[in-house]
């Protein structure tokens, strides 16, 4: 079966500054895969270019086998317009290290306001399911609460529940957990877990090592803008085989 | 004193005449400001925009309102449309004139407004497959109001005190009665004060308005 993600030797440079230098990776559908390395070593860029919050300089992303960002004319790759990469950014849910709610609507309004603008659901319908993914992430007691009114791992939650439902084929987690208070990260861990048991497909970005080996299929190391060593947690994270994984690997356990 | 006899004796008549003007006064700051509110935040929207060619224009636009005297602009209206066959009645020189001036100043509250807003909050919108015209009017607009209220309000108190200059392009407002008042009877001090005193009392409430809107947003934040 083709995989559900698909990225083909992705570059990405600001100016001067290479941050990407030839990605390639397949996520297959239900596969869970992490992505770890030092900071700078592109993991949050290679995440922001699958959804095309960062433009590509080079190299394509597919998803279901469809190009996501650009379409092909007359054998030439063409930016989408607004409209179409809407379109397709409705299929891949992101969650921001900095959570990104929005502080004029409740919970609940975070969670119903894309169903209803983009997908065009009915109000009733749009809140039936903004409550049940409020639920899902256990916060049907803060429905009504503003933002600012919510701690920070609640806050983490209510905007993975608004990435929800928007039933994303695929979900992109860029650190999670890293803007986190440490007694906030495990409730915020715990439904990433849950949604890994589900059986969707996710792209973790982490700093949580040990989060990574227990719920990942695939681990992958990044350095330098690209991809030093990739494979189960147990052989990356337990015996690495190369130096600079090893390396990096010793200094988060030396924290 | 001379002063307080002739407010005696003549102010009440000085006060319900200049008032036959309030209404072209309040009606063109209104009207005025309705206009700025919509071009300004065309203007604004421009002046955002990915593309130098749509930017450009903006950018002149308030350059040049901001760096011309509002009389100039009105006078241009006024008497120099007229010789692409076009003649403006008074009141509608008046209205487009301070309404286009406006907006060049609007425009910058809008879009410090606008800038205001985390860029996260763009992106999470995206991210969600919103458009980036949807984004801005479900969530970055709504939330940019809040900041741009107390400036706008006081915007307003400076374009209702900037009509005073529309007398020039023939608007009979309370200055036009008050330059007639004073060349029939001759009585300059208490009739401007007078004059004064009246646009005091519609300031003041706005100013108290823009006062309220500043703490409102406070506990918002």
């Amino acid at each position: 079966m083709a995989p559900l993600l698909q990225i083909v030797d992705l570059h990405k440079r600001f100016a001067e500054l290479e941050v990407l230098s030839g990605i390639s990776l397949d996520v297959a559908r239900g596969e869970k895969v992490s992505i770890i390395g030092p900071s700078g070593s592109g993991k949050t860029t290679l995440l922001r270019c699958i959804n095309y919050l960062e433009k590509p300089t080079a190299g394509h992303v597919y998803i279901d086998g469809k190009l996501i960002g650009e379409k092909q004319v007359n054998g030439n790759y063409v930016h989408l317009s607004d409209r179409e990469l809407a379109k397709e950014r409705q299929e891949i849910g992101f969650v921001f290290q900095r959570f990104n709610l929005f502080p004029h609507l409740t919970a609940l309004g975070n969670v119903t306001i894309a169903p209803q603008k983009v997908l065009g659901l009915p109000r009733e319908e749009a809140e039936a399911r903004g409550r049940e993914m409020l639920t899902k992430v256990g916060l049907a007691h803060k429905i009504n609460e503003y933002p600012e009114r919510l701690s920070g791992g609640q806050q983490q939650r209510v905007a993975i529940a608004r990435v929800l439902a928007m039933q994303p084929k695929l979900m992109l987690f860029d650190e999670a957990t890293s803007a986190l208070d440490p007694e906030l990260i495990g409730e915020v861990l715990r439904v990433m877990r849950q949604l890994a048991e589900e059986g969707r497909t996710m792209v973790i970005v982490t700093h949580e090592i040990q989060f990574a080996g227990e719920v990942s299929d695939r681990v992958i190391f990044m350095d330098g803008g690209k991809i030093v060593e990739q494979g189960p947690p147990r052989e990356v994270l337990q015996k690495p085989q190369q130096p600079r994984t090893r390396e990096f690997l010793k200094h988060i356990q030396e924290r | 004193m001379y002063f307080l006899h002739v407010l005696e004796a003549k102010g009440w008549y000085f006060l319900t005449t200049l008032l036959g003007g309030w209404p072209e006064t309040a009606g063109v700051a209104a009207a005025s400001l309705v206009f700025a509110l919509v071009v300004g935040l065309f203007i604004a929207l421009l002046r955002l925009s990915r593309w130098r060619l749509l930017r450009f224009p903006a950018i002149a636009y308030v350059e040049f309102f901001r760096g011309t005297p509002a009389l100039v602009q009105l006078f241009v209206i006024y008497f120099g449309l007229p010789d692409t066959g076009f003649q403006p009645s008074p009141l509608q020189a008046a209205i487009v004139g301070l309404g286009l001036n406006g907006a060049a100043y609007l425009s910058e509250i809008y879009r410090a407004g606008i800038e205001s807003i985390h860029r996260g909050q763009m992106e999470a919108s995206l991210s969600l497959g919103m458009t980036p015209a949807s984004a801005m009017r479900y969530i970055i607009l709504p939330q940019a109001i809040r900041t741009m209220l107390p400036p706008i309000t006081n915007f307003a108190i400076v374009l209702l005190k900037d009509t005073a200059i529309i007398f020039a392009v023939g608007v009979v407002e309370i200055m036009a009665l008050a330059r007639n008042l004073v060349t029939e009877t001759l009585q300059s001090a208490v009739i401007y004060l007078i004059a004064g005193a009246i646009y005091l009392c519609m300031t003041i409430p706005m100013a108290r308005i823009a006062a309220r809107l500043e703490r409102a947003k406070r506990a918002w934040q």
